[in-house]
This record gives structure tokens, C-alpha cells and sequence, in this order.
């Protein structure tokens, strides 16, 4: 396997201690938690995604384990504003916060309360759009663009996050580009749902959720790839990462660096590991491998 | 990770413990350690965490939705469970357990195995003592009601102190917050609060350690996966007694 040569990463704006970062939604809730993880050895953090009020979220089950991956329906569950709070401790650490919101001016909002306070923000586009009729937000590129525009013309760094469930993962890619995006992160989780044969009624409360972990890595694997190939700004690859084998073989599809989340049910300690394997001081600049698939 | 869809089991027996208290006894064994919980899905309620009273049983007081729901139910209705999942309680030597309301259900599995050699036992008034009899048969049983309607007049808190802490290697607490407090303030006092070993209550989504509903500050120890037991030296300077956070995530004054 490829080694590759350690220490800091710039990505999208934003400098990371390595390549590896915690994804949206995965022990993102307090900042306590987020300290862990880093202390564990990620190169950065991404928060639970924050919007406009506080939401309780879906009634349970929110999640199920299921063969090779995890089914989740939190249904966005945050504080919204008084997440702010739980940033203090984490001042100067490389820290994204999630955001999102139903309308382009929403994201604006919610982008205002934390611009300054943390390194970067992340677009959550996979919600629904509160004029909309239940498509998400990221699946439609004029709407994408606009979202981007609102937060970037900010000044903060800007990435957008997109859902794989689309048609053209290309065309919404080039939608965040074109308003702003400093880089992409793809994907976020693939709609999927099952049903209790023992009590004859789909398991999730929200009876529909979103597939991560291990099933899905081929998929964000294709998408990054895809992304790549229309896009210029750099693409944080997510979905199903788990070793360092699959964090070189994002990066060869046109990763500039991952975002691991399920993986964290193995093992809290899943970054240093993957670190311990990935990185060695005669190893190679990521920029030698990142999209070598493509020549 | 293995596959872990939630079990689908029937209740079949119904045991009314207190006026406040129902233990629903169902059709399939958990294998569990005393202390671990599962996620107990009420179809078209929700699903909340409920430690084992027993590997056939969760014993549940009646606060809300999803515990009206299944006190609701009747024999022969289904309910999913998944789990267990935590820690529980590792106990070794003497044993003095400390419990409060419906939090002598979690400690019950220990008295079970033979493993506690002292119960304290508190509830808000007589009727509400939970598993009193059950105890009595196995442990040294201590009782404490705040009304003063059996044993001692007063909180169970007050009992700690007129048991030789120096006589225990652990001591095992699950309750209300303020009374769990209460026994770590003696424990520290004392200078074993790393003797305590405490079951805590915290918002719980996942159960498996991902979601985040359950951290705590200021390590970030997930209730869920690094607990739901902690010895009473991690507890010390964190929010333990002070604070919790809601469903969104929001903190809430304990
Ligand atoms: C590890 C653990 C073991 C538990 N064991 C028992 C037990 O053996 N017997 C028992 O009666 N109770 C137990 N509880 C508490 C039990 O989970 C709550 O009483 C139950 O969730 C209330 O649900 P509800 O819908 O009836 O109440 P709601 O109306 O939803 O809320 C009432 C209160 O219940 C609590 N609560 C609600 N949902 C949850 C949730 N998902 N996770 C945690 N707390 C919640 C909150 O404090 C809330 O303020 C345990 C909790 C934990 C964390
Ligand atoms: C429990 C859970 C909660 C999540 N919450 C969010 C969220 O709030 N915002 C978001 O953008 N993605 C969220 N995601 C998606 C993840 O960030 C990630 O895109 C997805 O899980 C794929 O990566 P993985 O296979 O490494 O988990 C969540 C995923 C899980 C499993
Ligand atoms: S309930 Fe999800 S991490 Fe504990």
C-alpha cells in the first residue's frame, strides 16, 4: 500500500492536522465530544449540523445497525444557536461546523452565528427545502447555488456537502463550485430503509432513513470520482471509509482528504489507527496520488 | 459489526410492582451482565433505553409517552428490543448497592447472582419500594422513605452513612441525579468515591456510541457505550448533578 507522508493539510481553506477527518453527525453534539475525537487523532472535526431552531428530532428507532452499515433517521436533531456555547472550548482547533437550513437566507443565518468562531462551514444540503415539496435542497443545482453564494459571500471557508441521491452528482458539484463552494464533500447517506418482518412495519420511526458505513464506500467512491472529473476545487470524500487502504483509494478517485463516521462503532479510536497505517516519514505527498486514477 | 435489527418479542406476563412501577416480562432471553440496557421499541411510539431487571425482563416506571404506551399493553403484545448494550457492573468482593425508585432495577440482576451483600433501599413512600421483598431474600436490607412510611424517615442518602464504607470494594449506585450525587458527596468525603460505581441517565438515541445524545462533559465519555456505569471518580468535577442535555441537544439544569 501507498504510505503517505504525515502532517498538516491544507484543504478547502482550512488546515487540518492530517487528512482524516470526523463526519457530520458522529459524536458531534457537544464540544467535549468533539475534543475527544481529536485528542483520538483526527486531522479536524465536523459538528452535528445546527439550523435555524431547535429540533428534537424523529421519534425512535434512529438507527439501526444493519449488515455492513448503519440505517439512520435522527432527523436533525440540534440546539441550534446555543451550539455556539459548546464551540468555546474548541477555539483555534480545527473545527467545521454543520449547518442547515430550509431557504438559502436560512443558511445565511445560521452561517452568521458561527462565521469566526470555528474554521470552516460545512453545507448540510440534504434537507428538504422549506418551500420546496420534500426534494431535498441538494438536488436541485439553482438552488445549491444559491445556498453556497449566501454562506460564502460571507468570507468564511465554505464547503458543500452533497447527497448521492441524484441523478448527476457532476451537475449539483458544479452548481456548489459556481457559488463559491471552497470545496465538496461527497457523499452524504444513500436512502435506504428495512422493515421488522417480527413486527411487520419498517423499523426507522421516521420509517425511512439514509445507508453509511462499509455498504456504501463503492458508491462515494464513483461519486468522488465523478465529482473530479467536473469539478476544480477539492473534494472531501465520505462514505464507508474504514482503512487506510480505502482513505488511498478515495484519494485516487480525486479525494483530497475523508471523512470517517460509521467506522467510529468499531473503534473511538479508528483515526490514529487509520494514521498508524497511512502515514510514515518515507512515505509520499498525498498530491502524487490524489486522482491518479483518472490518467 | 454484526447485524443488530431490533428482536421482536411478546410480553407475557405483566407484574404490577408499585402503583408507579410495571414489570413486563417477554418470551426471549437477553444474555446480559447486571447493569447493561436495552432499546425498547414501542411500535409507532418511540424507543427508549430500559436496563434489564432480569434476562426476561425490563421493570419501568410510567413518566411519559413511550412508558404510557407500554403501560398500555397487554399480555401477548409485541414490542422490539435491542441490546444489550454497556457496560454494567463489574463488582468484586463485598458489594453495598445503593438504590432509588425505579433505579433498583438495574441493580437487581446483582442481587440475583448472589453478588450484593447489603441493599439500601429508597422510594418516596412504602408502596413505592421496589423489589423489597426480592432483596430481603438475598441481602442485608436497609430502608429508607421520605415520608417516613417504612424504615428510616428520610432520604436513602442518610443510610449510607451508618454502613462501615470501609467494609465494601464496591459500591453500586442507580437513582434520581440528586440522589446519586448525594451518595458520591459521602463517598468523596470518605476518600473511595473510586468505590462507586454509578448507573447514569442521559438522552439516548443510538445506544450504540455514534449519534452523540449522550455525552457528558468533560471528557466526552458516551453514557451509552463508555457507560452507563462510571466509577464516582470520573463523576467528580463533571456534570454529574449539574447538568444534562435534552433531545436536541440543548443543557438542562438537573
Ligand atoms: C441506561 C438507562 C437505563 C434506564 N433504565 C430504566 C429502567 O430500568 N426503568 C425505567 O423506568 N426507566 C429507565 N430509564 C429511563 C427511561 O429511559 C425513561 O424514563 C424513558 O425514556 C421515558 O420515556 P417516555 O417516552 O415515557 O418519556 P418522555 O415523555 O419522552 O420524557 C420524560 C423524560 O424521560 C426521559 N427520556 C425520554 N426519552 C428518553 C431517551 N430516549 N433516553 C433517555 N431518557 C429519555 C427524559 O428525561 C425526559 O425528560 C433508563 C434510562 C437510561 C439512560
Ligand atoms: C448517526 C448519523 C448521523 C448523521 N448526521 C448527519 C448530520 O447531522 N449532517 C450531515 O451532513 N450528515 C450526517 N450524517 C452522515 C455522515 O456525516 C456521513 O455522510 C455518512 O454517514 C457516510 O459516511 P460513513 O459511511 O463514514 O458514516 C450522519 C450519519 C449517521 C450515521
Ligand atoms: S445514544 Fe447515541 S451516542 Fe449514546
Amino acid at each position: 500500500m501507498v504510505a503517505l507522508y504525515p502532517g498538516p493539510v491544507e484543504v478547502g481553506g482550512i488546515r487540518l492536522r492530517n487528512h482524516l477527518l470526523l463526519a457530520a453527525g458522529i459524536l458531534g453534539t457537544t464540544g467535549a465530544s468533539l475534543a475527544r475525537i481529536l485528542a483520538n487523532g483526527a486531522g479536524g472535526v465536523v459538528t452535528k449540523s445546527i439550523g435555524p431552531s431547535p429540533k428534537e428530532g424523529h421519534p425512535g428507532p434512529c438507527l439501526v445497525v444493519v449488515d455492513g452499515g448503519i440505517i439512520n433517521a435522527m432527523g436533525l436533531p440540534n440546539p441550534s444557536a446555543a451550539f455556539v456555547d459548546e464551540l468555546a472550548s474548541l477555539a483555534g482547533e480545527p473545527v467545521i461546523v454543520s449547518i442547515f437550513g430550509g431557504t438559502p437566507e436560512e443558511f445565511r443565518t445560521v452561517a452568521g452565528w458561527f462565521a469566526g468562531k470555528a474554521s470552516g462551514l460545512e453545507l448540510n444540503l440534504s434537507c428538504p427545502h422549506a418551500e420546496g415539496y420534500g426534494a431535498a435542497i441538494g438536488s436541485d443545482p439553482a438552488l445549491v447555488q444559491e445556498c453556497t453564494r449566501a454562506v460564502a459571500s460571507l468570507g468564511v471557508p465554505t464547503w458543500v456537502k452533497l447527497t448521492p441521491n441524484v441523478a448527476d452528482i457532476a451537475e449539483i458539484g458544479a452548481a456548489a463550485e459556481r457559488g463559491g463552494a471552497d470545496a465538496i464533500v461527497a457523499v452524504n447517506t444513500v436512502k435506504a430503509m428495512r422493515i421488522s418482518t417480527a413486527l411487520r412495519r419498517p423499523v426507522l420511526g421516521n420509517r425511512f432513513g439514509g445507508l453509511s458505513g462499509k455498504a456504501i464506500f463503492p458508491v462515494a467512491v464513483r461519486c468522488v470520482y465523478d465529482l473530479y472529473e467536473a469539478c476544480s476545487i477539492p473534494i472531501v470524500g465520505c462514505g464507508g471509509v474504514s482503512t487506510a487502504d480505502n482513505v488511498v483509494e478515495m484519494m485516487m478517485a480525486g479525494a483530497s482528504a475523508v471523512e470517517i463516521g460509521s467506522a467510529v462503532i468499531d473503534d473511538i479510536g479508528i483515526f490514529a489507527a487509520i494514521a498508524d497505517d497511512l502515514y510514515s516519514l518515507d512515505g509520499i505527498d498525498a498530491g502524487e496520488i490524489v486522482g491518479c486514477a483518472h490518467a | 459489526m454484526h447485524e443488530q435489527m431490533p428482536a421482536g418479542v411478546t410480553i407475557t406476563e405483566i407484574v404490577e410492582e408499585t402503583p408507579s412501577i410495571r414489570t413486563f416480562v417477554f418470551d426471549r432471553e437477553i444474555e446480559a451482565r447486571p447493569g447493561q440496557f436495552v432499546m425498547v421499541w414501542v411500535p409507532g411510539v418511540d424507543e427508549v433505553p430500559m436496563a434489564l431487571s432480569s434476562p426476561f425482563s425490563i421493570t419501568v416506571q410510567k413518566v411519559g409517552d413511550a412508558t404510557a404506551a407500554l403501560f398500555a399493553m397487554h399480555e401477548g403484545d409485541r414490542i422490539g428490543v435491542r441490546g444489550p448494550y454497556g457496560n454494567g457492573f463489574a463488582v468484586s468482593g463485598r458489594t453495598l448497592a445503593v438504590g432509588g425508585g425505579v433505579g433498583a432495577s438495574p441493580l437487581l440482576p446483582l442481587v440475583t447472582a448472589g453478588l450484593v451483600d447489603t441493599f439500601l433501599l429508597g422510594a418516596r413512600t412504602a408502596s413505592e419500594l421496589l423489589f423489597e421483598n426480592r432483596i430481603r431474600g438475598a441481602a442485608t436490607l436497609m430502608v429508607a422513605t421520605d415520608d417516613g412510611t417504612a424504615g428510616h424517615h428520610g432520604f436513602v442518602t442518610e443510610l449510607v452513612s451508618r454502613v462501615d464504607l470501609a467494609d465494601f470494594d464496591h459500591i453500586c449506585v442507580c437513582g434520581p441525579e440528586i440522589m446519586m450525587t448525594a451518595v458520591l458527596a459521602v463517598l468523596d468525603r470518605e476518600g473511595c468515591a473510586e468505590r462507586g460505581l454509578f448507573s447514569l441517565h442521559r438522552y439516548m438515541k443510538c445506544g450504540v456510541g455514534l449519534c452523540g445524545s449522550c455525552c457528558t462533559d468533560p471528557h466526552g465519555l458516551r453514557v451509552c457505550r463508555d457507560g452507563p456505569v462510571f466509577s464516582g471518580d470520573v463523576l467528580l468535577d463533571s456534570e454529574f448533578g449539574h447538568y444534562a442535555r435534552d433531545a436536541s441537544g440543548s443543557r438542562r439544569r438537573i
